[in-house]
């Protein structure tokens, strides 16, 4: 075959422009199967925002619910409780919740819509085990200084009722606030706020 | 004409029987360094096999998978056996690639021309590892649940695009019956790429020739041997000296192998780890998370570095970067000599050193974290760096032996 008479510069911009436009295409190909790994569309059901009743939640105490599989904890509590709180932050390591891990409305002392409820994600911000509720001040095993709150049995992060961990632990940031709202006094809805659905 | 004339004709079967095995020469100073090569295909092909068969009678639900474990622990016909065979064969393939490694740590056998050679092996190790760790999920256990729980975890500490990543590989919010499936489906698939990637491994082996002990290259010393004017004079055929010599290695092997499988399948709670023989709940997190052995030297370098402003993934980099700079080991060493046998004194002790902090680390890795420990990892990290990063140096200021012309035994 000869090259005489060959255009080799319009070959070569046909030649680049077909291989560019078959990358496109792949890319789009490809498309589906990435997507096909997201989480189903019954996976998104199951993990739909979860109501939770809390009027028998009693002062000091603390329930769990399920939401996207992962624990919840709703904890009522005290007045003394919340007073410590907002005065006793010098063993925190984030004390006013500067790194984001709460929805903007809850970015207080007591971390919540109303002081008195905390609603937080129960799973460590370390590597993920879910810490155990230890309201008692001054236990044996976690020392004098304990004023209550959140202890993770697998690698020792404390956390204090606000879910604020402390300094010197593991964990790098306190624990997740999901988005929530209140229904009514009593029910609150958690993975959905005005904002819509998680 | 002869049978083999009219395939020959058609496909090269002589052609890359003498190539690759009849008339491949490799140098004839191999020592008993040379056999984990060998067993390393032995085994892929043991858990290739004992695989297909464990994936006829294993169900990858959640809410069946732990039972169909148990179903063929039981109640399958020698099923106890093939799940030995495979669960015991995965630590196995850890112990002969880290000898392997090890082998061409010593003797150099990653420098030049044999950069990408070490290349492709790193490659096989990461898949490797990919393997493992999504055949560890399947059964379902305690320990299956949460060391995913935690790995996955790693990829969530990746800043912005960390939390998206982690439910993208979930397919759910939280590990569930989606990702279990998956990660059948892909430790399903991910042997064949090993095979494939062995392949490409022993192709370019093949193109550059074997190592040696000595670190010497036959193909520019003497020619002429026994069987031909052209090779290397000190190399052997491969086929029938090295392939007799694999043999007196797999029966080695198989005696410690199955000896593990038969007697100590457990192996004390590091092959298959106690929280196992409990099923998996989301709801429990059991006292102490581990990964198996042949991960915790990582781990432990993972949990030595403490998370500051506001992230952990500092230590998950730190963990990258432990893998990741195996793979510039051809750069790193400037040596003159490419052999442990020819290099000086501060080369000896720093492999030492190397030796005695992986196994540290490994120790380290599955116990519960105190501040002594965490210290030690600490030093251990840094010195596990020290080892690669100042290599570039000390393997150029190193005082070496001269190296002979000819192998020596």
């Amino acid at each position: 075959m000869s090259s005489q008479g060959v255009d080799l510069k319009k070959r070569r911009m046909l030649i680049t422009a077909t291989a560019g436009l078959g990358a496109v295409g792949a890319g789009f190909a490809l498309v589906p199967f990435l997507s096909y790994w997201q989480p189903s569309a019954r996976a998104k059901a199951l993990g739909a925002p979860e109501t939770v009743d809390i009027s028998k939640l009693e002062p000091g105490a603390m329930m769990t619910a399920k939401w996207r599989g992962k624990v919840c904890w709703v904890v009522r509590r005290t007045e003394e409780t919340l007073k410590s709180l907002k005065e006793d932050t010098a063993h925190l390591l984030d004390p006013d919740s500067e790194v984001p891990q709460q929805p903007e409305y809850c970015k207080n002392y007591h971390r919540s819509i109303k002081p008195e409820y905390l609603i937080a994600v129960g799973i460590c911000t370390h590597l993920g085990c879910s810490p155990s509720y230890r309201p008692e001040i001054g236990p044996a095993d976690l020392g004098e200084d304990w004023k209550g709150g959140f202890f993770c049995v697998c690698h020792g992060s404390r956390f204090d009722l606000s879910a604020r961990v402390y300094q010197g632990v593991p964990a790098p940031t306190n624990l997740v606030i999901p988005i929530h709202k209140y229904l009514s006094d009593t029910v609150v809805i958690i993975g959905e706020d005005d904002g819509g659905a998680a | 004409m002869s049978f083999m004339t009219w395939i020959d004709e058609r496909f090269p079967a002589t052609k890359v029987w003498n190539e690759h095995l009849a008339q491949y020469y490799a140098p004839k100073n191999f020592n008993f360094w040379y056999f984990f090569g060998s067993l390393a295909m032995l085994v892929l092909v043991n858990q290739i096999v004992t695989g297909i068969w464990l994936a006829m009678s294993y169900k990858p639900d959640a809410t069946l998978a732990f039972a169909s474990v148990e179903y063929i622990m039981r109640d399958v016909n020698w099923g106890w056996l093939i799940r030995y065979l495979h669960s015991t064969g995965a630590s196995a393939f850890f112990v002969v690639i880290y000898l392997h490694m090890f082998r061409g740590l010593m003797y150099g056998s990653y420098r030049k021309p044999r950069e990408l050679l070490w290349i492709i092996g790193m490659i096989i190790y990461v898949a490797m590892m990919a393997t493992a760790f999504m055949g560890y999920l399947l059964p379902w256990g305690q320990m299956s649940y949460w060391g995913a729980q935690v790995i996955i975890n790693l990829f969530a500490a990746i800043p912005v695009i960390g939390e998206d990543l982690s439910i993208w590989i979930r397919g759910d919010f939280v590990i569930s019956d989606a990702t279990l499936n998956r990660f059948f489906a892909l430790h399903f698939l991910l042997p064949f790429i090993l095979a494939a990637l062995v392949f490409v491994h022993i192709v370019a082996l093949h193109k550059v020739g074997s190592n040696n002990p000595d670190g010497i290259e036959i193909k520019k010393g003497p020619k002429g041997n026994k069987w031909s004017d052209t090779a290397p004079a000190d190399g052997i055929p491969f086929h029938p000296y090295y392939s007799v010599k694999d043999i007196a290695g797999v029966i080695g092997f198989l005696i410690l192998f199955l000896a593990v499988v038969f007697f100590m399948p457990e192996m004390g709670g590091y092959f298959l780890e106690p929280p196992n023989f409990e099923p998996a709940n989301p709801l429990k997190t059991p006292e102490h998370i581990a990964p198996v052995w042949y991960f915790t030297p990582f781990y432990a370098i993972l949990r030595a570095v403490p998370s500051f402003a506001g992230t952990q993934v500092w230590g998950v980099i730190a963990m990258g970067a432990a893998i990741a700079v195996l793979f510039f080991l051809p750069w790193l060493d400037k040596s003159p000599v490419k052999s442990i046998r020819y290099k000086g004194p501060i080369f000896k002790g720093m492999i030492a050193m190397f030796v005695v902090v992986f196994i540290i680390l490994g120790y380290l890795g599955m116990l519960a974290p105190t501040p002594m420990g965490t210290l030690m990892s600490q030093i251990c990290t840094i010195l596990y760096f020290v080892f690669f990063l100042a290599m570039p140096i000390y393997s150029k200021m190193d005082k070496t032996k001269p190296v002979p012309e000819r192998v020596t035994k």
